[in-house]
């Protein structure tokens, strides 16, 4: 006959936690903490170390991206001649633009590659785009170095608001994250997520003044150009960072008002992301 | 004659550790998986169909398991490819996480569930002992810490510095395991060790069970590996259809493993079609086993009386029939049988295509074993004019702890005295 447990009482009972099981951050903060960290470094070094040239691979890209894009549009376009440091300004923009690119893009299938641990261990789930963003933004931190010897070089002048550039970058970490949580979290269920990915980060690019500063937009479409999030931010960190006689992303923008769309779509997508990481992140390892 | 080498200490331990502290506690524990029975797996097919009803089949993995487990208790849960069992550790290790039902752990788990559990193929193995360790909940220096341990555990303080990707699969279930037996967790889940590695492996992984039974330790071992769940358990649980279908002495859980596992691999039990012979006049197109009150089962337990039920179905014309059924044990011994001759219940003739069911009941005296169902039918009222024969139309299996011999348990108890005239 089958038996049933019977419910014992005894006298020294050790403390019953409830396991709640799988979810973003399951596992307590610190394992949380130590496991993000041993990613991100792993990952890291992986880039750095992992080939002859490391370092170099990871600012040749947009170095080479640079080159060609300055080429075209100081000599065929011609649109740069006329903006202050706009060498600087490409390669300052282009960096700035390849982390988010990168981030996101790596992150789309970063916890569909992860499957090993994701289907076999109890792994926070947050850990793994998480992880992603961190390595791409160290690459980001470490091609600034490179942006900061040229912007120099440049005869940039160097003002007190560099100060506040820890501002920018906090910016698009957050932003780049949140679609990262977003993407990777659908990516499981839609694989053409990926695909569609791919696209958008492509027009993001056009979208987004990297190639051309905003007052050449044609001011009927300027309202539309700052819908995009990563407008106002590019704009201010240009004010900010290669020209202050720049305006910044509200003169930019024409007032606080014509600012709210971009402010409304940031919130909502880190919200949305939350939101969807959370349920999605408990039911990963079954959609694998 | 015993047959388990189930010693009294090994009893008595089994009920010490009884008294001991829950530290799992599984109460109800259910899961339904949804498979669609066609993937959509991209938007465009959403976007394209999108009033279409995802059809889905319900998949129930687990239906209401609750076991303790107590501190200090070598607890083996075994069951078939599919009973549920590999989802179940998957609940318990936050893999998955359960629909209903709660689980409470006292401590520290640590899952070790696969092989290779979330190695990192591109990291060395030093690395990759951090990182699992960290995994089974130690901090960083911690997982530091123990990493010469592992690798002389391991036995592979040679190719500390290699990748993983060069290991050979041996020597990552050494590492794995060691990891798991260093990392010291409160309570461990084990699945499936001993299945894989050398003989000195699987050597070291039973002394490491014995020394970790040794020191108290509470470890919940998954494992078809019926020597070791008598050998370490203090009790055990079988898993079958998703629910718990006996937990307690490793012996009893173990033979009846054992005869579920050659029922399933052997003969699905229940009918089969096409057992008649080319050329019969008739033919069964069903035979199945069911309970007294009509419900159709595939097995029966010992001492619970059951029927016998079949239909037949005439292909040519024969007169005044007779029909046998047989009860053949797994050996083909002619356990029993009985005939019916139809024209007494005034069926004079079986004609093409018409049908007749037979529903016997079975007083069960049978031992615990896999038997099969046999049936034959004669012409003209006798025994000589063989209209057909099917052998084999239906398997079933009685279900049991019962070890006597023979065929049938015909004695329930003997009086034993000592017999004083003799003296």
């Amino acid at each position: 006959m089958p038996d049933v447990p019977e419910p014992m009482e005894p006298a020294r009972n050790p403390e019953l936690r409830p396991v709640t099981g799988p979810s973003a951050l399951g596992g307590g903060w610190r394992r949380f903490l130590d496991l993000l960290l041993l990613i991100s470094i792993n990952d890291f070094r992986k880039t750095y170390f992992g080939t002859a040239l490391g370092y170099v691979w990871s600012l040749a890209r947009p170095l080479m991206l640079f080159a060609v894009l300055l080429f075209v549009f100081t000599r065929i376009f011609r649109v740069g001649s006329e903006v202050a440091h706009y060498p600087v300004l490409l390669l300052f923009n282009i960096v700035m633009i390849s982390f988010v690119q990168e981030a996101t893009q790596t992150a789309v299938v970063s916890v569909v590659n992860q499957e090993g641990v994701v289907r076999k261990t109890h792994f926070p789930r947050l850990v793994i785009p998480l992880a992603v963003v961190m390595t791409s933004f160290f690459n980001f931190c470490t091609n600034l170095i490179a942006v900061i010897i040229f912007v120099v070089a440049f005869g940039v002048t160097i003002t007190w608001t560099w100060l506040l550039f820890p501002v920018v970058a906090l910016l698009l970490f957050v932003f780049s994250l949140a679609l990262s949580m977003l993407l990777s979290s659908l990516y499981p269920r839609f694989r053409d997520v990926g695909i569609i990915w791919s696209v958008l980060v492509t027009a993001l690019f056009y979208a987004t003044p990297v190639l051309y500063p905003l007052e050449i937009v044609p001011s009927q479409y300027v309202d539309i150009v700052m819908i995009n999030p990563l407008a106002p931010i590019f704009e201010q960190a240009r004010h900010w960072i290669i020209d202050p006689g720049a305006p910044g992303a509200v003169a930019a923008a024409g007032g606080w008002v014509h600012l709210i769309p971009a402010i409304a779509i940031y919130v909502g997508v880190c919200v949305i992301a939350v939101l969807v990481f959370r349920r999605e992140a408990p039911r990963i390892a079954e959609e694998l | 004659m015993p047959r388990f080498p189930s010693s009294d200490t090994h009893a008595e331990a089994a009920e010490a550790v009884l008294q001991a502290p829950v530290v799992v506690e599984v109460r109800d524990l259910s899961k339904t998986f949804r498979i669609p029975d066609q993937r959509v797996d991209s938007l465009k097919e959403r976007a394209v169909h999108p009033f279409r009803k995802r059809s889905y089949r319900e998949l129930e993995a687990l239906k209401g398991i609750s076991f303790d487990v107590h501190e200090g208790e070598f607890f083996g849960i075994v069951g078939l490819n599919g009973s549920g069992k590999s989802t179940l550790l998957k609940i318990l290790g936050s893999i998955y996480r359960a629909d209903r039902g709660s689980i409470r752990v006292a401590g520290r788990m640590a899952p070790f569930i696969e092989l290779g559990v979330g190695f990192n193929p591109e990291m060395n193995a030093r690395e990759n002992i951090v990182l699992n360790a960290v995994m089974m909940g130690l901090s960083r220096q911690e997982a530091e810490a123990i990493v010469p341990a592992v690798l002389e555990f391991a036995g592979l303080e040679d190719f500390a510095d290699l990748k993983l990707k060069n290991y050979s699969s041996g020597m990552m279930v050494r590492l794995a395991f060691s990891v798991m037996v260093e990392a010291e967790a409160d309570i461990m889940l084990i699945d499936e060790v001993l299945a894989v590695g050398d003989a000195a492996f699987q050597q070291k992984c039973e002394d490491v069970f014995h020394d970790l039974r040794e020191a108290g330790k509470t470890i919940i071992l998954v494992t078809h590996d019926m020597a070791s769940i008598e050998k370490f358990c203090h009790r055990a649980m079988m898993i079958h259809n998703g629910e718990v279908s006996i937990l307690g002495k490793p012996e009893e859980v173990s033979e009846w493993y054992l005869r579920a596992n050659f029922v399933e691999r052997d003969q699905r039990p229940g009918f089969h079609p096409g057992a008649s012979e080319e050329g019969d006049d008739a033919h069964v197109v069903d035979a199945w086993l069911s309970d007294l009150q009509g419900k159709r089962i595939d097995n029966v337990h010992e001492g619970e009386d059951f029927m016998v039920n079949a239909v037949l179905e005439g292909i040519r014309e024969f007169d005044d029939p007779v029909v046998e059924f047989g009860v053949s044990d797994q050996a083909g011994s002619h356990v029993f049988g009985y005939r019916s001759r139809l024209s007494e219940t005034g069926i004079e003739t079986i004609r093409a295509g018409e049908r007749v069911r037979f529903s016997a009941e079975v007083k069960n005296l049978l031992r615990p074993g896999h038997y099969y169902l046999n049936s034959q039918a004669f012409a003209d009222g006798g025994n000589k004019d063989m209209r057909m024969r099917a052998l084999r139309i239906c398997d079933f299996v009685v279900f049991g702890t019962d070890s006597g011999s023979g065929f049938v348990k015909l004695v329930d108890e003997v009086d034993v005295m000592r017999d004083g005239e003799g003296a």
